[in-house]
């Protein structure tokens, strides 16, 4: 069981010759075989340790609980630390070396001290292997939360690539979606996709699945809320690109499209898209030929203000 | 499970209901919440607030923030001890076609949450727990 | 108590929310707008919601009554602004606030009521 007078010779040890010790650590670091030279100097290295071993000998004559307010420095040194090596690139084990080859360091001094008493050497080797385990536990687990930062980071820049906008037309929006919809990519790339909406300020969006290779139920639903949330809004919506595949999923699942429109390909599509915006395209010299009934805003009325 | 954070909020005035979704956005904001599932928490904690008011005589919220394993969530608890449902099957599906407002609320609550359940007894009182994880 | 201001611009009301509504405020606005809608004769009434993170059934069903209100007094409703977590939540919850015209902005709203203005009430007398 670790306590205090477990470590009444460490002090003194760390006392005695802490730049002895610091030199000795820093030399184990650099000649382990996961040192990675190419991404940190010795010198850093030293500044490092150097930084860490004067907290660690601070907080060892005052507590063995690595998680009271007394280790505080010593775990904010090494969140930093271990913060700094994720985002390098390091792995998960170079970085914990950090604190681990200090731990063989300290049993050769301790050793060489406790040699003719080896109850209170096994004590003490005890006391601070336990100690330098919990520390390096520590930098594991901060290693870990600090990539999946990085990898939540990563996350997010790939969805914005994922999710192309193209305005077609004044108020004509398509929204192309590519890859695998799985459930949760869904969720975050439908929410995206209706932000898209709101900053375009679109009057139809066509939301074009052609590089949707397959869908089940619980896509399909989504994107049948998606719709629907964006009619809320304000926004019309059309499907387009729906392969052959897919709308047979769809029949097959009993999906209920309601009044939702659907065409096969994105030229449909705008083309139904471009009739609602009361537009047709027509060719260069001749006059514009209407084909259908026009909206209210074509009637050329003046209004009242 | 562990409960992180526990808070209690009154509901007697409608002014309540509004700090009630204050404080219920706040802690979905703390525990790490996406935005959709804090309107979500949020929306569902007004319905429930509204029905203890109007139906239950006024009440208390309690929050609390808690963990199952790896994951965060929110744990809602409403409670009055107001007429109590009779029959909160019934209220819950009428509420949903005829548009009332205490099975509207209920069975609003039960879809926007992950976990739902209720306890009412006629005379006694109503409690109604929600939690929507991470 | 607070109270929701109205704005008149010419025959349009303009209403824009910007506070977290409780419930009694929720219906003064809607007294006050049935109010002016009939005191000013206005045509249209757009609604702002675009400061509104939350939209729950009561305030959904206040807006659809605006609305149901407003074509019994004559006049169109349109509200606007509508933020996709607020859209994503309601249809989760089942609302579909069947009735009531949305537009993402001011802008496309005040076309939409336009639109809506003119495609109706041709026989009204024409006003100077």
């Amino acid at each position: 069981m670790p306590n205090e007078a477990n470590t009444a010779t460490l002090i003194s040890l760390l006392k005695a010759d802490e730049v002895g010790i610091l030199t000795a650590w820093v030399d184990q670091q650099l000649a382990g075989a996961s040192f990675r030279s190419d991404r940190i100097s010795r010198k850093e290295v030293a500044a490092e340790s150097q930084r860490f071993l004067g907290l660690f000998r601070d907080a060892i004559g005052q507590s063995v609980d690595v998680q009271s307010p007394a280790w505080s420095a010593s775990r904010q040194a090494l969140e930093e630390l271990s913060s700094t090596r994720a985002q390098q690139g390091f792995t998960s084990s170079e970085t914990a070396t950090f604190v681990f080859s200090l731990k063989q360091i300290l049993f050769d001094r301790l050793r060489a001290e406790l040699a003719a008493r080896p109850v209170e050497f096994a004590d003490a080797t005890w006391t601070t292997s336990t100690l330098l385990d919990k520390l390096g536990l520590y930098t594991t687990d901060v290693y870990l939360r600090t990539r999946e930062q990085v990898i939540v980071r990563q996350q997010q820049e790939m969805l914005e690539l994922s999710t192309p906008v193209v305005t077609l037309w004044d108020g004509v929006l398509a929204l192309p979606l590519i890859g695998t919809l799985d459930s949760a990519r869904t969720q975050v790339v439908m929410e995206s996709l209706l932000q898209r909406i709101v900053d375009s300020g679109a009057l139809i969006a066509i939301i074009d699945i052609t590089g949707v290779p397959t869908v089940d139920t619980l896509t399909a639903q989504h994107l049948l809320k998606t719709i629907a949330a964006a009619r809320l809004m304000g926004a019309d919506c059309i499907i387009s690109g729906i392969r052959p595949q897919i709308a047979q999923t769809i029949v097959h699942l009993g999906v209920e499209l309601g009044s939702v429109v659907t065409k096969a390909t994105l030229a449909d599509a705008f083309a139904v898209a471009l009739r609602r915006s009361g537009l047709t395209v027509a060719k260069i010299g001749t006059a514009p030929r209407r084909t259908s009934a026009p909206r209210e805003a074509d009637a050329g009325s003046e209004h009242e203000d | 499970m562990p409960v992180l954070l526990s808070e209690q909020k009154p509901i007697e005035t409608s002014e309540d209901v509004v700090a009630i979704r204050q404080a219920v956005r706040h802690r979905a904001i703390e525990l790490g919440f996406n935005l959709v599932d804090q309107t979500k928490i949020v929306t569902a904690a007004s319905e429930l607030a509204r029905n203890t008011l109007q139906y239950g005589g006024g009440g208390t919220l309690v929050l609390e923030g808690v963990q199952d394993g790896g994951r965060k969530g929110l744990r809602l608890t409403f409670e009055d001890h107001g007429p109590g449902i009779a029959d909160v099957q019934l209220a819950m599906k009428d509420g949903y076609t005829t548009g009332n407002g205490l099975g509207l609320g209920l069975s609003g609550a039960r879809r926007l949450s992950n976990e739902f359940t209720i306890d009412s007894r006629p005379g006694e009182g109503t409690r109604v727990t929600i939690v929507r994880w991470r | 108590m607070e109270r929701i201001p109205i704005l008149k611009m010419g025959q349009y009301l303009l209403v824009t929310i910007q506070v977290d509504m409780h419930d009694r405020l929720a219906m003064s606005l809607q007294d006050d707008l049935t109010g002016k809608i009939v005191s000013t004769r206005a045509k249209g009434v757009l609604i702002d919601i675009s400061a509104l993170e939350m939209v729950d059934s009561f305030i959904g069903r206040m807006l659809a009554d605006i609305a149901a209100m407003s074509r019994v007094l004559d006049a169109e409703t349109v509200v606007v602004g509508m933020r996709p977590a607020v859209a994503i939540t309601l249809v989760e919850l089942g609302l579909s606030l069947a009735g009531v015209k949305t537009a993402l902005n001011v802008e496309r709203g005040m076309e939409l009521l336009r639109r809506r203005i003119e495609g109706r009430g041709t026989d009204d007398a024409g006003t100077a």
